[in-house]
């Protein structure tokens, strides 16, 4: 049922929320969480259908927050929707006039009570999640970098005010890739020397997935561009030859190790309910994005490994001070 | 409940998670809760294909597990039956299957990927050539897949050809991780340390009394060693059964009272609505207690009683189990603590049947029980004089498994009699199936101007506060086999604890007693309300 409250107060929409629920005939029993949609009225109708179907998966109150007119008197206009798209419920909430840069006092009050806040900007991303409005009331506060024109100076924005409890959606959409990394590298595998990331340009997901193997291993990891569709291939260096992951088609990934048959398995690109549902799943903070970022914003210097020097193309994590023995190879790829 | 207590959510290792992890491996770090644990190389070997369990679970799960990504590049399916089939045909079944049963959305890609690896392999148990040929498959599969020589050996096939598949598994050097055809230098490159495994995945029954079971371990005995024997307890692989140990042992509202002094007794029951259908040749001569109170309602009760283990792992989650199991205490007088019923013709949910005497294929003379109750006690401090009551049956009114813990009344009610006449036992009730979650019931003022004190139930509904498509028990089970996980299966010394529970009753019930006849669709024998009754309790309504 949607019922639409037109210049309205949050106690109106409580009291709305309340007695729809008891026409669907069900308490608001087994909500999860409240997820906070900080949207535009362009952007919307995707944002929140993708909270939907994440709410089959985390039934849970979407608070999505519309600014409107900017000129206009302060009004506040909502539309409520039960028992339409899942188990949750939906608010649009319309903001007019100087009410949107309040739009702490219009959602504090619909918060569902003992439950963890998540707040989400599907476009336009804030550069420091929790200062930004609606950010500080949230334990998650997820940006989506891939939104921005250049995604990349988005990351570093994001790496400058990182806070425990933010996380970005091109991040989520690593995991994929980085499951079947780490799976590569459960069985027994030859010294890596070296790695790089192949995507289409501007793949901030590409970015993070090279600063994470970076930190994570120790050696240089580059990032190269092809014509995508999303990430091409990652590869590793080894003294045996190169260990590739190629996913040309976006569906079926091919895993080349040297001397050993072709494997090929899916590892599908995914939608936006995908992304927003593996968000939801965990709420306490993500530290090794914290990590990444942070890697990707100041690279960790390496240096020739002595034991290997011979090879000349060998780095690895300096264990003393930070700096100290910088070449151009390092800091080239620190921009890489 | 809140999201944080489950390590339950879907794509996620679960509860009780063991540490497989390579300690090596630089890329995993147990702070990183995204990433899932994912099997290594390997081969499933299927034995029985064409039953039920198959196609309705194994096949489905496969799948399942392949589309959320937990299945490793080059995964490969052998199935081993005695149709003549090609491998076309044999893939084809599981494309019906999966398309049928499968809980994920079918997509072509990965059903494409999958069916790339799998091979069929036609030939009888007893057949050497077709076991060469199978073991042949599996090192072409190595080669063509870099499968890495590992294999897991599914056995959903009657345990009478356990023997035989086991010594043929052994003759022809499957079951061998050193005979392995791949050769070391194709296991791990440059490193000499891989060694391949293999692992075999027995169903249940585990034997039908305590000798039985001791012989088919000894079939098994010879040829894998212990840790390499899955024993699948489907029940285990629950939801619902491993948030018992969660709701227990993550909380810290319930573990104070999780005892005799406020515990008056617990009811653990597991109802099914259908009869015996096509398992006349298994059920018959087997019956109800063997059937589930042996290894579900067992289970279910070692993991409501144990004691809480020191870590989540296999050894510390079995030892307590069997701490508690072995101190499970039979009733002094069996005829008064048990009770068994066979099914008579009757009216079940608006359908009339026929009673279970009437079965095809079943002796009329049969004394096989279809309903069973025990009443268990648990000699051990925090359970002493708190019984435990077992309850299974077939044609009762509904589909339900459940554990009810019926507490005390309050020992002093400082209200009129009058006003807590409606008034029962506080309890708490963990749904395991159908409708799975928990409820606790409690008295509540009733609204108005009199003090009047009713029962209220407080619900919570997995559907409700998880995904509506929590993983499939045979899906999260298969990957840890795969993965080489133990902590759900149960070890043999615990299936041997069960039947040192239940042969004595059964032996006592094949010399005195004859199973009484309940209607189907009533909820079961006199005899067993009679064994409440004697205790001054009843059951729970089903």
């Amino acid at each position: 049922m949607t019922i639409d409250l037109t210049d309205t107060n949050t106690g109106a929409i409580h009291d709305a929320l309340t007695q729809a629920r008891r026409r669907m005939g069900g308490p608001a029993s087994g909500m999860v969480l409240t997820l906070i949609i900080v949207t535009n009225e362009e952007d919307q109708y995707d944002a929140v259908r993708a909270a939907a179907q994440a709410g089959r998966e985390h039934p849970s109150r979407v608070l999505a927050v519309i600014p409107r007119k900017p000129r206009a008197e302060s009004r506040l206009d909502a539309e409520i929707r039960v028992g339409e798209t899942g188990p949750g419920e939906t608010v649009l909430l319309r903001l007019y006039g100087p009410l949107a840069q309040h739009a702490d006092s219009v959602v504090a009050p619909l918060l569902v009570p003992d439950v963890p806040v998540v707040t989400w900007w599907p476009d336009e991303v804030s550069a420091s999640p929790v200062t930004a409005a609606l950010g500080a009331v949230a334990q998650r506060r997820v940006t989506d970098a891939a939104s921005n024109d250049s995604p990349k100076d988005m990351l570093l924005r994001l790496a400058e005010a990182y806070q425990p409890g933010d996380t970005d959606l091109s991040w989520t959409r690593a995991t994929p890739w980085r499951s079947l990394l780490a799976s590569t590298l459960d069985q027994p595998y030859p010294a890596l020397l070296g790695g790089s990331v192949t995507a289409e340009q501007g793949n901030p997901t590409a970015d993070l997935i090279a600063a994470w193997l970076r930190l994570r291993l120790g050696v240089h990891v580059i990032c190269e561009e092809s014509s995508g569709p999303g990430i091409t291939s990652v590869s590793f260096q080894t003294p045996e030859g190169d260990i590739v992951i190629s996913r040309p088609d976006g569906r079926t990934a091919t895993l080349s190790w040297p001397g050993r048959p072709d494997r090929r398995v899916a590892l599908h690109r995914r939608d936006v309910p995908d992304l927003v549902a593996e968000e939801l799943r965990r709420l306490e903070p993500d530290e090794l994005y914290g990590e990444t970022l942070a890697e990707l914003a100041h690279p960790i210097e390496l240096v020739p490994a002595n034991a290997l020097a011979g090879r000349g193309d060998v780095w690895i994590r300096e264990s003393g001070d930070e700096g100290s023995q910088a070449s151009t190879a390092e800091e080239e790829a620190g921009q890489a | 409940m809140t999201a944080e207590t489950g390590g339950l959510a879907p794509a996620n290792p679960g509860v009780i998670a063991g540490l497989t992890e390579n300690a090596h491996n630089p890329l995993r770090d147990p702070r990183d809760r995204r990433i899932p644990r994912v099997a290594g190389p390997c081969v499933l070997v299927m034995f029985g294909v064409t039953g039920d369990l198959a196609r309705k679970k194994l096949m489905p799960a496969v799948y399942d597990l392949a589309n959320r990504g937990l299945l490793p590049p080059g995964f490969s399916l052998v199935g081993y039956a005695r149709r003549d089939w090609a491998d076309e045909d044999f893939a084809q079944l599981t494309y019906d299957a999966v398309k049928e049963h499968a809980r994920t959305p079918f997509r072509d890609t990965v059903w494409q990927q999958l069916s790339e690896g799998v091979r069929f392999v036609q030939g009888d148990f007893d057949d050497d050539a077709a076991f060469d040929r199978l073991a042949q498959t599996v090192r072409d599969l190595d080669a063509e897949r870099g499968t890495g020589g590992n294999y897991a050996f599914y056995l959903s096939i009657p345990p009478k050809f356990f023997p035989v598949v086991v010594q043929q598994l052994k003759r022809s050097g499957l079951s061998d991780p050193e005979a392995s055809g791949v050769p070391a230098a194709d296991r791990g490159q440059g490193v000499s340390a891989h060694r391949s495994w293999r692992r075999v995945v027995i169903e249940k029954p585990f034997g039908h009394d305590l000798a039985s079971a001791k012989e088919l371990n000894a079939t098994l005995d010879g040829v894998f060693p212990p840790e390499s024997v899955f024993r699948i307890d489907h029940y285990l692989g629950k939801e619902t059964v491993q948030n018992i140990l969660a709701l227990r042992f993550a909380n810290e509202m319930f573990e104070p009272i999780w005892n005799r002094s406020y515990v008056d007794h617990v009811q653990i029951s597991m109802a099914e609505d259908i009869g015996i259908g096509g398992r006349a040749g298994y059920y018959d001569g087997i019956g109800a207690a063997r059937d589930v109170i042996q290894n579900h309602l067992l289970q279910l009760l070692a993991l409501t009683a144990m004691e809480e283990p020191v870590a989540f792992d296999a050894d510390s989650l079995r030892t307590e189990k069997e701490k508690v199991l072995s101190a499970v205490r039979l009733p002094a007088d069996l005829a008064l603590g048990t009770a068994r019923g066979q099914y008579a013709a009757g009216w079940q949910g608006g359908v009339e049947v026929p009673g279970y005497l009437e079965e095809e294929a079943i002796p009329a003379d049969s004394r096989t029980e279809t309903y069973a109750a025990l009443r268990l006690g648990v000699d051990t401090r925090r359970w002493a004089g708190v019984p435990f009551y077992l309850r299974a049956g077939k044609r009762l009114p509904r589909r339900m498994t459940e554990i009810a813990m019926m507490f005390q009344r309050a020992p002093h009610l400082p209200f009129a009699a009058t006003d807590t006449k409606e008034l029962g036992q506080n309890a708490l009730v963990i749904r395991i199936q159908p409708d799975e979650g928990i409820t606790v019931r409690f008295g509540s003022k009733v609204p108005g101007t009199a003090m009047e004190v009713r029962d209220v139930n407080m619900d919570f509904a997995y559907g409700e506060s998880f995904t509506e498509s929590s993983p499939e028990a045979y899906e999260r089970l298969l990957l840890d086999v795969l993965i080489g996980d133990p902590p759900l299966f149960p070890r043999q010394q615990e299936v041997e604890l069960g039947w040192r529970i239940l042969d004595p009753v059964e032996d006592f019930w094949a010399e005195h007693t004859k199973p009484e006849q309940y209607p189907a669709g009533s909820a079961g024998p006199a005899s067993a309300d009679a064994l409440m009754a004697r205790d001054g309790r009843a059951w729970r309504r089903l």
